[in-house]
């Protein structure tokens, strides 16, 4: 494989919470604690995980939204976290982001072609207003929306049709990559479909890689190449799509496969119901950090905390049970197993 | 697990997995212009607030047409004399007339009104913006404005009157000194849940640097709120103009402003009431007007900031 589009090593992100009045930290939320993935040129990575577990973190921190604690992000080759604001300005050009709320991503006092031309702009990709002008009517082209959109503001339009503006903006710089920070969970599910092929549409004709954090299996099985399942603040297993949703080696990716409805009557699998909350990542579990949640959870997983390992062709997924004998792997089976 | 890809594109049949249609986009025709008579209907209090304040304007600016004679010319012979022919609205001890005082006096209000509720919004818009985006000077400046806060606005403004002498341009001063920190805290607010916005962050990721992030994307954002802040300043402010001049720290005694009529007044009124009662109208009617506009834009503008000022 060649060198990756962007390669995040060991990324750590801590918040300092401030209890006492002096100000000092009385303790640190690991939103984010030792994340690494790779990501190569046109290709899908879905970063999953149940609310509170640092997805959306990694994707503020990859497009240095917010500072980073600890770690590298690599963008083609190139060391970016450690770039000054400056430096960095020109390379923001090849990593765009969609947010998820399509009513407070657009600036409601620009019209769409000012909140268009911001970028076009800034990364000087066309010199003069005429330029600009066609190249926003390109773009609104290729998200699907009227040209004369143009000329309206944000609040003119549906949820769907803002989230194509939003798409459009990313897409106006002309990235590499776009970071999809749960782009379509605000969305209806009819909006949400047409999103969502618009976006598989946009990566084949442009050859985009997308980023796609999201806590939607239905959606990310549609459209994803590699999937990374995201628990307080680590990966716990990464692997292709076609393995994590037919193999799953992680009890936490098993029991979020088995959260997915099933549109058939009568064709109920196996459920693993998880039990209490996720616990705080200011102080998270010992050991194993699913082990006080996770059904299958035995002494070892209290003590030592597992690390990432190759399980099979390109999966990989941190858990004990894998050391067991076959026989007693509860997870040996696939997803229909059990 | 294609159940689960069925689940994304709608599709309830079985079989294969069915491509959601793409449904047309329809946009909503765009507006006409010239909807003043629904505006109207819409927001009366702008219209008769509004209404009340031009009228203001036009007598502040038109005073020396209005029939009016010198509002200064002592005439010791003719005073306290009743409202007539003569004197519309009466003369008072020294026999000016009581109707040139206060058409003259509206030039007074009106500037300080509008001077301050001006360099208020400006100034506290700055001071908002540094202590919203800079965090370092949040602390120290908000504790300074704080602190001015927590003198009641008029008692500053008797204060800062006291180390100063009397004259329009010190009233103005003295009274945006006092009216300041309520802007820039409204605008810090403002400015602070704007940072969190995605539209800000999508510019940021846009390649926006900071001054242009804060004049296209903060400002334009904090200028509804701040509008509305500011009619109430200028009606604040001209109440707080009345008061000094009626305790005889504000506009200098020789300028006619309503807070001086009345003061002057003031000794005279079981007797001779309408020395104060016409200034008191209005002073009342302009303030009136001022925070009916200001009713009538916070609703047009934005109905979420009922409940913020």
């Amino acid at each position: 494989m060649s060198l990756p589009l962007l390669a995040v090593n060991d990324l750590k992100k801590h918040f300092a919470v401030r209890k006492s009045r002096r100000g000092g930290a009385a303790g640190f939320v690991r939103a984010v604690d030792g994340v690494s993935f790779e990501i190569a040129r046109g290709e899908t990575l879905s970063l999953v995980g149940e609310s509170g577990c640092g997805k959306s973190t990694v994707g503020r921190a990859v497009l240095r939204l917010s500072d980073i604690t600890a770690g590298e992000i690599v963008l083609d080759g190139q060391r970016i976290d450690d770039l000054s604001a400056s430096d960095f300005r020109p390379l923001r050009r090849r990593m765009q982001v969609v947010f998820q709320d399509p009513f407070s991503s657009l600036n409601p006092r620009l019209r769409i072609k000012d909140t268009l031309a911001e970028p076009i702009r800034n990364f000087g990709l066309a010199k003069t207003a005429v330029e600009i002008e066609k190249r926003i009517a390109e773009l609104l082209d290729t998200v699907r929306l009227p040209r004369d959109a143009m000329n309206r503001f944000p609040h003119e339009f549906s949820g769907g049709q803002r989230q194509r503006i939003g798409i459009a903006r990313a897409l106006a710089a002309g990235p590499d990559i776009i970071i999809c920070d749960e782009a379509v969970s605000a969305l209806d599910v009819s909006v949400k479909a047409q999103i969502v092929n618009l976006l598989q549409d946009l990566q084949k004709e442009l050859g985009l890689a997308l980023l796609f954090i999201s806590h939607d299996l239905a959606i990310v099985e549609h459209l994803t190449h590699r999937v990374a399942v995201m628990y307080l603040g680590k990966i716990v297993e990464t692997a292709r799509k076609r393995e994590i949703f037919a193999s799953p080696k992680h009890p936490y990716t098993f029991a979020l496969l088995s959260a997915v409805p099933v549109p058939e009557p009568g064709n109920a699998r196996t459920r693993i119901v998880l039990k209490g909350d996720v616990p705080s990542p200011i102080n998270p579990p010992q050991g194993c950090r699913f082990n006080t949640r996770c059904p299958y959870a035995f002494e070892r997983c209290r003590i030592e905390e597992p690390m990432l390992r190759p399980l099979g062709e390109a999966q990989w997924a941190a858990c004990h049970l894998h050391d067991l004998p076959t026989a007693e792997n509860p997870l040996a089976g696939g997803v229909r197993g059990p | 697990m294609s159940a689960a890809s069925e689940m994304a594109t709608t599709s309830l049949a079985e079989g294969p997995v069915v491509e959601a249609p793409e449904l047309p986009d329809v946009l909503a025709p765009a507006k006409p212009h010239g909807k003043a008579i629904s505006f109207c209907l819409r927001h009366p209090t702008i219209v008769i607030g509004g209404g009340i304040l031009l009228l203001m304007i036009l007598i502040a600016l038109f005073a020396p047409y209005l029939g009016t004679v010198d509002p200064t010319a002592l005439a010791p012979a003719k005073r306290t004399r009743e409202p007539s022919a003569l004197f519309w609205f009466g003369s008072d001890m020294l026999g000016r007339d009581i109707y040139s005082r206060v058409l003259f006096g509206t030039r007074v209000s009106l500037l300080v009104g509008f001077s301050v509720a001006l360099l208020a919004s400006v100034i506290g818009l700055a001071i908002g913006l540094v202590a919203g985006f800079l965090r370092v000077a949040d602390g120290v400046v908000m504790r300074v404005m704080d602190g001015l806060m927590s003198i009641p606005p008029i008692l500053l403004a008797i204060a800062l009157m006291a180390l100063t002498r009397g004259s329009i341009g010190n009233v103005i001063t003295a009274i945006t000194i006092a009216e300041v920190p309520r802007v820039s805290r409204l605008v810090r607010g403002v400015v602070l849940s704007l940072r969190e916005q995605p539209f800000i962050d999508g510019a940021v990721a846009a390649g926006t640097r900071v001054p242009m992030i804060i004049l296209r994307h903060v400002v334009p954002n904090t200028l509804a709120p701040l509008t509305v802040q500011a009619t109430y300043i200028c009606a604040s402010a001209m109440i707080t103009e009345a008061i000094l001049s009626f305790l005889g720290v504000g506009t200098p005694p020789i300028v006619p402003s309503w807070g001086n009529i009345m003061a002057e007044g003031r000794a005279l009124w079981q007797v001779k009431f309408y020395i104060v009662l016409f200034p008191a109208i209005f002073l009342s009617l302009t303030v009136l007007a001022v925070n009916l506009l200001g009713d009538g834009l916070r609703d047009a503008l934005d109905p979420r900031l009922a409940k913020k000022l």
